[in-house]
This record gives structure tokens, C-alpha cells and sequence, in this order.
């Protein structure tokens, strides 16, 4: 499934990485727990509630670069400025954790474990 | 080549400058991406527990050809028990460390099992040293 078809089907904003919007996503991971996505092998699409600088730099050393951000929590301009060094999509949601999931599952995005 | 980086206790904001400064040094180097994550993800969480556990402290960088070597010591209220503390699930973290997104009691852990060399030492009152190694 395409970026664009996720921003789609998660009626989400784009806050950064309209230029990647045709890449396939295959495998998400949804956590608040940054010390949890840091355990992480793979590279998935990240969705998280947690908003802050410290999503973008756990990301950054992760080596994530895509993030699903729920809830319409506020993706501040020191976020993005710090997602751009590294090239990264935000995606905004107005969905609820569960919800997002849910439809991302549904549409056939696979889990990690 | 030696680098070092100073945290400040509480600057959430800027844990993790450290570590990404690293990364950008060791992608320039050439160092292969699987091992400059495990480099970065240990020295992310020990930056991180750094300014969310102690009253911050210096990040010291060593990059020889065959290894980093990296150390994180700290001015804080030390850690009475190590063994402890290195348990997963472990943790005496404030809730502002947890609206961080840490605070799970894995950061140690997580940098056990990403680092080849890990000696923690530590004085009760007066600070911690995380000295880590990762080969190449
Ligand atoms: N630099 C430090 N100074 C003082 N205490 C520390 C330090 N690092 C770790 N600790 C103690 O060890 C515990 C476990 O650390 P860690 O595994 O990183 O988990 P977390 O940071 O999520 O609590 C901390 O909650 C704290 O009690
Ligand atoms: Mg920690």
C-alpha cells in the first residue's frame, strides 16, 4: 500500500514527505514506548500518540522514517525541522490508536510479531 | 578521532544530540548501517538516562578503525544497586521521563544488547559511568 493510500484511508495530514507519498509500506509498529521501538531490528512505518522531539530522534536512531501520528496531536515546527535533516514522513491522524491500526491491519498491513 | 558533548539535567529536548552527531560521523566513515544503529541506539539511552536520571553529565567519543569506544559519566545520585537497575523492567523514573517515552526500565538492557563491551560503575551521591565498546 502507498503512503498516499494511507494518508487516504487515515483521513491524515501530511506534515512532511509529500515527495515519498508513492513508496510502498508493507510493516508498521505502534508504540508510545521509545525505549520498546528501539529494540527494533526492522525498519517498519512507526504509529505512535507520543509527539514530541523525542519521537522524531528516536526514529532518526532507529532508523525510522516513517511515522503515523494519531489522535491530531500538534507536530511542532522543531519536529519537522528535525524530520527533514533525515528526510522523513509525517503523517497526522485524527484517529484513535486503536482505529488506526485497526484500518491499517484491515488493509493489509503486516505486523513485526 | 575523539569527540565530546556535554548534557544538561532535564534538557529533554537535546537528548539525543550526542548520539545523532555520532551517527552522522560514523555514516561518514562508511561504518555499516547495522552497527552504526546498535552504536546509536546504546549511546541514545544512556544519553537519555543521563539527563533523566542524574544531573547531566559528558558523552566522550573515541573512534578508532577497528571500534568506538564511548563513555557516558555523569554527576547524579549514583545507582545503589547495578545489578538491579539492569533488570528489565526496572525503573525509579519520574512521570516527565515517561512522557518522554522513557521510563520502561529497558534502557539498560537495551544497551546490553547492542553494545560488545558494557561496564557501569557507579557512586552513590556522587555520579555513573557507562563505558561502552562496539566493534567494527
Ligand atoms: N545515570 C544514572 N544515574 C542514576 N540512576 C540511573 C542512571 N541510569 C540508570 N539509573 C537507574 O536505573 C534504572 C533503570 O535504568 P534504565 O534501564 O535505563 O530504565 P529507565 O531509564 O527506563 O528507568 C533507572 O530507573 C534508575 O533508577
Ligand atoms: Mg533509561
Amino acid at each position: 500500500m502507498t503512503l498516499r493510500e494511507i494518508a487516504k484511508l487515515l483521513n491524515a495530514t501530511v506534515c512532511i514527505g509529500e515527495s515519498r507519498l508513492d513508496e510502498e509500506v508493507e510493516h508498521a509498529f505502534a508504540s508510545d514506548l521509545m525505549s520498546d521501538v528501539l529494540t527494533l531490528k526492522d525498519t517498519p512505518m512507526l504509529v505512535t500518540g507520543l509527539c514530541n522531539i523525542q519521537t522524531i530522534r528516536t526514529c532518526d536512531m532507529a532508523s525510522l522514517d516513517i511515522i503515523v501520528v494519531v489522535r491530531n496531536k500538534k507536530v511542532t515546527d522543531d519536529m519537522i525541522e528535525l524530520a527533514e535533516d533525515d528526510d522523513m514522513v509525517i503523517l497526522s491522524c485524527p484517529y484513535s490508536m486503536f482505529k488506526a491500526c485497526g484500518l491499517l491491519y484491515d488493509a493489509g498491513i503486516k505486523p513485526l510479531y | 578521532m575523539h569527540q565530546e558533548y556535554t548534557v544538561v539535567e532535564g534538557d529533554f529536548v537535546n537528548a539525543g544530540k550526542a548520539s545523532s552527531s555520532v551517527k552522522k560521523t560514523l555514516k561518514q566513515l562508511n561504518v555499516e548501517p547495522g552497527i552504526v544503529k546498535r552504536v546509536v541506539v546504546a549511546l541514545y539511552e544512556a544519553e537519555v538516562n543521563a539527563i533523566a536520571h542524574a544531573y547531566g553529565g559528558k558523552v566522550l567519543v573515541d573512534i578508532e578503525s577497528d571500534k568506538i569506544k564511548m563513555v557516558v559519566a555523569d554527576k547524579g545520585p549514583g545507582i545503589p544497586d547495578i545489578a538491579l537497575a539492569m533488570q528489565e523492567g526496572y525503573s525509579t523514573a519520574r512521570p516527565e521521563v515517561r512522557d518522554m517515552g522513557f521510563g520502561a526500565g529497558m534502557g539498560l538492557p537495551n544497551m546490553q544488547k547492542n553494545v560488545d563491551k558494557l561496564n557501569v560503575t557507579s557512586e552513590v551521591g556522587v555520579g555513573t559511568t557507562v563505558e561502552m565498546e562496539v566493534n567494527f
